[in-house]
């Protein structure tokens, strides 16, 4: 597939966003039951702030990829059908979710609504966070199995690809959270960054998982099938034009083969090994700019990452455009 | 129910590119405006169409043979492309199982473009839409037309009668016949996409003579053995008297 930047920036800015709201209420819940100091309302505001402006960022990156925004509104009618459909109502929805979530903490507007039987006190901000969780990991899903359901796809058609959006997703926005707190809590960078440091570990065993399988797989769909005949030597003389289409256009990556083989080494450093080691350097040393530098370089890797996942599905219609002729 | 679709020959077909270019003509004169094409007569022209004729070479030299194979949106009975649409613009219908995009409501976020696994869908990069074959759904019910006209203008245009048009769930219809009775398949079977429009594959007409189909065994004048004179194996009187 052609890899679209619009797309691109969508899955990885809203990733960032959902890990960065998993992050802050995975410290409020650590708060709640009493494991850390309870957090300032403040840091919790500028944090679901910071979420939302990722997640605006990636919305509005997504109208790039639409010949008419302005229908865009019309793609939330298919829920029941299409994947795509979904993630553009939970995307909204989600945002609407961080921003209460955001507002409560900024007001400090918390009324308890309940107590565990072991006594800890659940409020409105905890209701709404449990909620958010839930629908950030819905998103991921809808994100996910957009490229997931396509069968023929077979590079994402796999339950890795769901699983792949969840933990590089959780990576950036704890990554991303280190830095946060870093800047507005040093106190709590360890925190962040030890779950950043073991979801960006899993992210590497899931993507090298994925990689390994992707190298396995051998086509199902060939030109035999393509075309019906039964004929072990069949080469294609004419796609039936001289110029290209968009046949030719939107199912090919474009660039080199050596640059394709290149990028994967590539992402695989700067997604993962180079902001593992810049964490695990940060719990020995604290320093703002290691974990901002950390959130830099996985963002610039996970973009690649994303380029290479869009670039490594081979689309079988690619079958039928062999050769101009 | 009703599954419109084409049957394609391509025993027959030739590779003229005249079902291309007809519909093309067709579809871009219509009332949904005109098809996508730029720089037609410039180095690199591009465009959509509904329907390409491609070219493949089967075996090696010098036992090859040139398959001409046109290749437009199969109509298929469980499409792909048609759930994955966010906004429903995609849609199969239920009278005669055309897939069909309704052009005010598509987006133009290409996602069922990715969703077909034959490549049949283009976009119109300039009216920013999804496009592909209609089967010609303006002209196969219009009334203003004379009967023999309503048929999509691909199959109107082929020189060798290559492309046939019919109900491939009416047992009788002749798309129905030409399936069955000359071995017409569906293309990648293997995404259970259950494609209507069929391909007939090319064949050979072969005659197996016997040798008793030459001559009769029972050839009375043969019984005694005496006739006929001279034997066959010794020189005729032709061959006597052409000498």
């Amino acid at each position: 597939m052609n890899p679209a930047f619009s797309v691109i920036f969508l899955t990885t800015l809203i990733g960032a966003g959902q890990g960065l709201f998993l992050a802050l209420f995975t410290l409020q819940s650590y708060a709640a039951f009493g494991l850390l100091p309870k957090e300032a309302d403040g840091f919790y505001a500028t944090g679901s702030l910071i979420a939302l402006a990722f997640l605006a960022l990636g919305l509005v990156a997504s109208f790039f990829h639409l010949g008419h925004p302005e229908r865009a509104w019309r793609a939330a009618s298919q829920w029941r059908t299409s994947w795509l459909s979904r993630e553009v109502i939970v995307l909204p929805t989600f945002m609407g979710v961080v921003f209460c979530y955001g507002l409560m903490h900024f007001l400090h507007w918390k009324p308890q609504v309940a107590t565990l039987p072991s006594g800890v006190p659940v409020d409105l901000s905890d209701l709404f966070g449990i909620f958010g969780t839930m629908l950030a990991f819905v998103l991921f899903g809808c994100t996910a199995m957009i490229y997931a359901c396509l069968k023929f796809l077979r590079e994402w058609n796999s339950p890795l690809t769901v699983v792949n959006y969840i933990l590089l997703g959780g990576a950036s926005g704890f990554v991303l959270a280190a830095f946060y707190a870093s800047v507005a809590a040093p106190e709590l960078t360890k925190f962040f960054s030890g779950w950043a440091f073991i979801i960006t570990f899993l992210g590497l065993l899931g993507r090298i998982a994925s990689l390994v399988r992707n190298k396995r797989l051998r086509p199902k769909s060939t030109i035999q099938t393509a075309i019906g005949v039964k004929h072990p030597k069949i080469v294609q003389k004419s796609v039936g034009f001289m110029g290209g289409s968009f046949n030719t256009r939107e199912f090919f990556h474009g660039k080199s083969e050596a640059f394709f083989k290149m990028l994967k080494p590539a992402f695989l450093v700067f997604a993962f090994v180079l902001p593992l080691a810049l964490l695990a350097a940060s719990f020995s040393v604290a320093s703002a700019m290691l974990a901002g530098f950390a959130f830099i370089v996985q963002y610039g890797g996970l973009l690649a990452e994303r380029w290479y996942f869009f670039a490594e599905a081979n689309h079988p219609q690619n079958l039928y455009y062999q050769s101009i002729g | 129910m009703t599954q419109l679709a084409l049957v394609i020959d391509l025993n027959v077909c030739v590779g003229c590119h005249a079902c291309v270019t007809s519909c093309k003509e067709w579809n871009t004169s219509g009332s949904a405006g005109p098809l996508v094409d730029e720089r037609p007569y410039g180095a690199d022209p591009t465009g959509t169409f509904f329907n390409r004729v491609q070219t493949f070479e089967v075996g090696e030299f010098p036992n090859t043979e040139t398959v001409h194979f046109p290749k437009s949106c199969l109509h298929c009975e469980d499409p792909p492309c048609v759930p994955v649409c966010p906004t429903g613009a995609s849609y199969k219908r239920k009278e005669d199982g055309i897939v069909l995009v309704d052009y005010d409501k598509c987006i133009g976020c290409k996602y069922c473009s990715w969703a077909c696994p034959y490549g049949v869908r283009e976009i119109d990069e300039k009216s920013k839409v999804m496009k592909k074959c209609t089967l010609c759904v303006d002209r196969i019910y219009d009334q203003s037309l004379a009967e023999i006209d309503r048929k999509p203008s691909c199959v109107k245009a082929c020189p060798t009668s290559a492309r046939l048009f019919g109900d491939i769930h009416d047992p009788e219809s002749n798309v129905s016949i030409a399936i069955r009775e000359n071995g017409g398949y569906a293309l990648m079977p293997e995404w259970g996409t259950h494609p209507s429009n069929h391909y007939l594959p090319r064949r050979k007409t072969n005659i197996k003579i016997h040798e008793d189909e030459l001559e009769r065994a029972d050839n009375p004048l043969k019984v005694d053995g005496l006739l006929p004179k001279p034997a066959k194996s010794e020189p005729s009187l032709d061959d006597i008297t052409s000498w």
